[in-house]
């Protein structure tokens, strides 16, 4: 494999029901850095049915090149049908480096389409770098369940394929009116690219959490005994703007529904402020908002170690103090 | 009904503790579980044979100690369990790992369905379950959190979605992967176990697979791990004592000294 051919750094930009994920905007902005720091360009990928709209959506956010592939059979994301127009992109364009959000469309994907490439792959990436030395992408990620941090390397095949977890990269900031480049894809997909069959889609998360977009989190634990703590939750959250998030141990219990689980196996989160209450703050759950500006945590035992990340603590009943800091905001 | 379980041996990460003062990994005294996800894709196999019949095959990778799981799989109710163990697997990412499962799967043949879990605890990937079914050319739906209806050449099946689920169809044979929604796992019966400790685990290398040393293991691998570190910890903070309405005034006061209080007026 002759890596030197290999130029330029591309993201997929994944769309559902004709609007961009939200981590495709994160995937432009660390595309953008990475491109500067190896001396290329920004492509993207788009597949789907009447998606023209988001090309100069694409531009305006970074993109010097979009890589568009409109047909009936892309409307829904299906892993055969995608796995072929990307491996194909990819094997004709031939780029250096292809960024995938962690989602669960993503972590179908990039599998299928690095290994009909020979390509190297990284899951759920936190932080990406260009070495200055050599241009090669150092991958680095939490294992172990975040116990360990690693940083993996792809040295003789290309392209370097990464999973980025949303929520953790910068967005790309919008230029209004910004052009580039449009390539329109040979799409040749047979009935073997069509395997599975989508018969139904359906949404069972009717309330709106997007925790990776919340400026501010207040999230329950364990510590709250059952899930009518989750009602004094709610009223702190409301009294800070924010949304409610939860451990893992409150949504094994049954207490409230694992689209507000923060942390390892839930969601990364980045807010401003990040208040936790009654969670005593396991390892997963610190890989998942340990990167928030300001941290507050509430809790009974002055040891747990969610007070080892907080910047601020405070020791004591959660029913006591949250109702005491509610009074307070509302007199400030 | 011929199915395929992948299953790994994987340290209990919930046990997994930091050295205090070399920032290490402790790994010693951590005990070594079938990983959570793979349990349920055993059960999702095994629940297939009890309605239609058939036999159920596990297949794993890993050094010798992963009988121990396999084992455990076969007490809860697989009629035969493979080892693909070797000096030369050792190392490998998930792309070389697939291609090693899936000479092993290759070897077991004449199946219907593979069935991985989503994911491993140690690495958290996802990738090999797609990854095999990508070397074995065949379809693969990922996070399945039920199956509804198992037809002559096909199987409906859910596949989890951040906000909800899709219902696909995928023809026979395929791969799906397992999340911890799909059903509980079954306990081992003390008949089982007493059964799986009297067998003889198979155990395949690269010889057996008829696979060149080259591409196994690490040095077949396209990624390699460049270093490894534990997470910096983040610096303890401020503690807010006296009353807890004492604690909320001067929690109040830090946030809006630090111009944090999107409030207004």
């Amino acid at each position: 494999m002759a890596i030197n051919e290999y130029r330029g750094v591309w993201v997929f930009a994944e769309s559902r029901g004709g609007k961009l994920m939200p981590v495709v905007m994160e995937l432009l902005g660390e595309g953008r850095k990475l491109a500067e720091a190896a001396g290329t360009s920004l492509g993207t990928v788009l597949c789907g049915e009447n998606v023209e709209h988001l090309i100069q959506e694409l531009f305006e956010l970074g993109a010097d090149t979009v890589y568009a592939a409109d047909a009936p059979e892309l409307k829904n994301y299906t892993n055969d049908a995608y796995t072929k127009v990307m491996a194909d992109a990819a094997a004709k364009y031939k780029p250096e480096i292809i960024l995938m959000g962690a989602t669960h469309i993503g972590r179908d994907l990039a599998p299928c389409v690095g290994l009909r490439l020979g390509a190297g792959l990284t899951a759920d990436c936190t932080k990406l770098e260009i070495d200055p030395e050599d241009k090669k992408l150092l991958q680095t990620r939490p294992a172990f369940g975040g116990n360990l941090m690693a940083t993996i390397i792809t040295p003789d095949n290309r392209p370097q394929m990464a999973t980025v977890r949303p929520g953790v990269m910068e967005k790309a900031e919008r230029t209004p009116g910004r052009k580039g480049e449009l390539v329109k894809l040979d799409i040749s997909l047979t009935e073997n690219d069509a395997r599975q069959k989508i018969l139904e889609i359906v949404k069972t998360v009717h309330e709106a959490v997007s925790l990776t977009d919340a400026d501010v989190i207040v999230s329950g634990g364990g510590g709250l005994g059952g899930p009518h703590g989750f009602e004094l939750i709610g009223k702190l959250a409301k009294t800070f703007g924010g949304l409610v998030g939860s451990s893992r141990a409150a949504v094994d219990a049954g207490w409230i529904s694992k689209n507000h689980q923060v942390g390892q196996t839930g969601t990364t989160v980045k807010p401003k402020i990040y208040i936790a209450c009654g969670i005593s703050g396991a390892i997963q759950h610190l890989a998942g908002m340990q990167n928030a500006d300001c941290i507050i945590a509430i809790n009974k035992d002055e040891n747990a170690p969610i007070f080892e990340v907080a910047d601020y603590g405070i020791v004591g009943d959660l029913y006591t103090v949250i109702p005491a800091i509610i009074e307070a905001y509302e007199k400030a | 009904m011929k199915i395929i379980v992948c299953a790994k041996q994987v340290p209990d990460t919930n046990e997994v503790k930091i050295d205090p003062v070399k920032g290490t990994l402790i790994r010693e005294g951590v005990p070594s579980i079938l990983n959570p996800d793979d349990a349920n894709a055993l059960e999702a196999a095994l629940s297939l044979k009890d309605t239609y019949g058939g036999e159920v095959h596990v297949i794993s990778m890993g050094p010798g100690q992963a009988k121990y799981m396999l084992r455990e799989c076969l007490a809860m109710g697989a009629d035969d369990a493979v080892l693909l163990s070797s000096r030369v697997f050792g190392g490998a990412d998930t792309y070389v790992t697939a291609n090693t499962v899936a000479e092993g799967i290759k070897k077991i043949g004449g199946f219907d369905i593979i069935f991985a879990g989503r994911q491993a605890i140690d690495g958290d990937t996802a990738q090999v379950g797609p990854q095999i079914a990508g070397r074995l050319g065949l379809p693969v739906v990922t996070y399945v959190q039920a199956i509804r209806e198992v037809k002559e050449k096909s199987v409906i099946v859910e596949r989890q979605m951040e906000d909800g689920y899709e219902v696909i169809e995928i023809p026979l044979p395929c791969v799906l992967t397992a999340v911890k929604e799909l059903n509980s796992p079954r306990y081992m019966t003390l008949m089982g176990i007493e059964d799986a400790y009297a067998r003889e685990i198979t155990v395949w290398d690269e010889k057996d697979l008829n696979i060149e040393p080259e591409k196994c293991g690490l040095k077949a691998s396209p990624t390699k791990v460049w270093k490894s570190f534990t997470p910096p910890p983040k610096g303890k903070g401020q503690m807010l004592g006296g009353s807890a309405g004492d604690a909320a005034a001067a929690l109040i006061d830090a946030l809006n000294h630090k111009n944090m209080l999107k409030k207004e007026g």
